[in-house]
């Protein structure tokens, strides 16, 4: 019985993170300027993690949460540079 | 490593870290449904935060209810995501706002701007 | 004290989170305050100290009160983008006066504004002691004043100043 509303819960859930997925790659690619791009582009790492978090829990292994945590990491670290970017136009002063 | 076989899962984690990991998928989809239909950036920069924070939170917090309950010890470290997301988001944000403001202000675009921005610093 | 634990609650959040990423053994444990030790005098020899903290008791409350309101507002935000029209009636910048001064305790209130669905942190001026920010579902724009006011800025007042 719970494998079964698990099984559910996950293609839902993971049907909603592509679709969360293919709205920030919209609005990325339709901008109308960078500082949009860039946010759109923070979302889609958030949803990538979560998405992996879900895949974690398919699979049953803990293997997916570190693979989650760096994607977390780089996602944060390349939004920040990239707005810094936008600040100043340029990364490294 | 930790690893469970979904049949091993009791039902009430089964159902309850299932609401909590719909709650987070759902919110995130929210979330990014308003990046797709707001109009204006200032407006979008509030989307991203729904999936960061109880969207984040709730998928953490089921899958940290489904690991627990189907191995014999504690698994807390999805809480850590939950809590990273959390408090990096609103930096990012931050600086992204401000770059706008930034770029906002020497473009002199009309509407985004709130009255005497240019003591701001 | 001091000088071996220069900030010892980052000490304490490093030592929980190697720990949380390896497992709860004793051996993991000495470790992990190895680590932990070590990189909080990393940080040290950057120079910023420590803040201060005046009233522990604040902060569950505030910690309390945080989630309670991202919870509630991340329900207001999803309920206006699922709505008809799908944005809201009027959303705008505020100007909101402050009084807080420490940078540790700015640094928490921006991060709370920003993490709380519908409002976001731009700017702050130290000459004007007034921070701006944009507000998603901007009603009366004094009732957001008092709100910052009144449930942030008197806690973090309590707990750094």
């Amino acid at each position: 019985m719970s494998a079964l509303i698990l099984w559910w819960t996950l293609w839902i859930v993971q049907a909603a993170l592509v679709l969360a997925m293919c709205c920030c790659v919209y609005r990325m690619a339709r901008g109308p300027r960078a500082q949009d791009r860039i946010l759109a582009l923070d979302a889609l790492y958030v949803c990538a993690m979560l998405e992996l978090l879900a895949f974690g829990v398919r699979t049953g292994t803990t293997i997916y949460f570190e693979a989650a945590l760096v994607i977390g990491m780089l996602g944060f670290v390349a939004t920040v540079s990239l707005a810094k970017f936008l600040m100043r136009g340029e990364v490294i002063e | 490593m930790t690893t469970f076989d979904a049949a091993e899962v009791p039902l009430w984690a089964a159902i309850l870290g299932s609401a909590l990991l719909l709650l987070g998928a759902g919110l995130t989809l929210i979330g990014t449904f308003g990046l797709v239909r707001l109009h204006s950036f200032y407006q979008r920069i509030h989307a991203p935060t729904l999936a960061t924070s109880w969207g984040a939170g709730g998928m953490a917090l089921g899958s940290m209810i489904i690991f627990t309950a189907s191995s014999a010890r504690p698994v807390l470290h999805e809480v850590l995501i939950a809590l990273f997301v959390t408090v990096t988001t609103p930096v990012t944000l931050m600086m992204l706002g401000r770059a706008a403001l930034y770029r906002d202000r020497s473009e002199h675009n009309p509407g985004a701007l709130p009255d005497q921005t240019d003591d701001l610093e | 004290m001091a000088r071996l634990l220069p900030y010892p609650l980052l000490t304490a959040g490093l030592l929980l989170m190697w720990l949380l990423l390896t497992s709860f053994t004793p051996g993991q444990f000495v470790i992990g305050i190895g680590v932990a030790v070590g990189a909080s005098h990393a940080l040290s020899a950057l120079g910023e100290a420590s803040p201060p903290i005046r009233r522990w008791s604040a902060i569950p409350r505030l910690v309390g009160i945080v989630t309670y309101d991202i919870l509630r507002s991340n329900l207001a935000v999803a309920r206006i983008l699922l709505s008809a029209s799908g944005r809201p009636q009027r959303s705008g910048f505020v100007r909101v006066p402050i009084r807080l001064r420490s940078p540790a305790g700015l640094a928490i209130l921006a991060i709370v504004i920003t993490a709380t669905p519908g409002t976001a942190w731009l700017d702050y001026s130290s000459t004007r002691g007034e921070i701006l920010i944009h507000v998603f579902d901007l009603g009366d724009e004094q009732e957001w004043v008092e709100l910052i006011g009144d449930r942030y800025e008197r806690l973090l007042l309590e707990i750094f100043e």
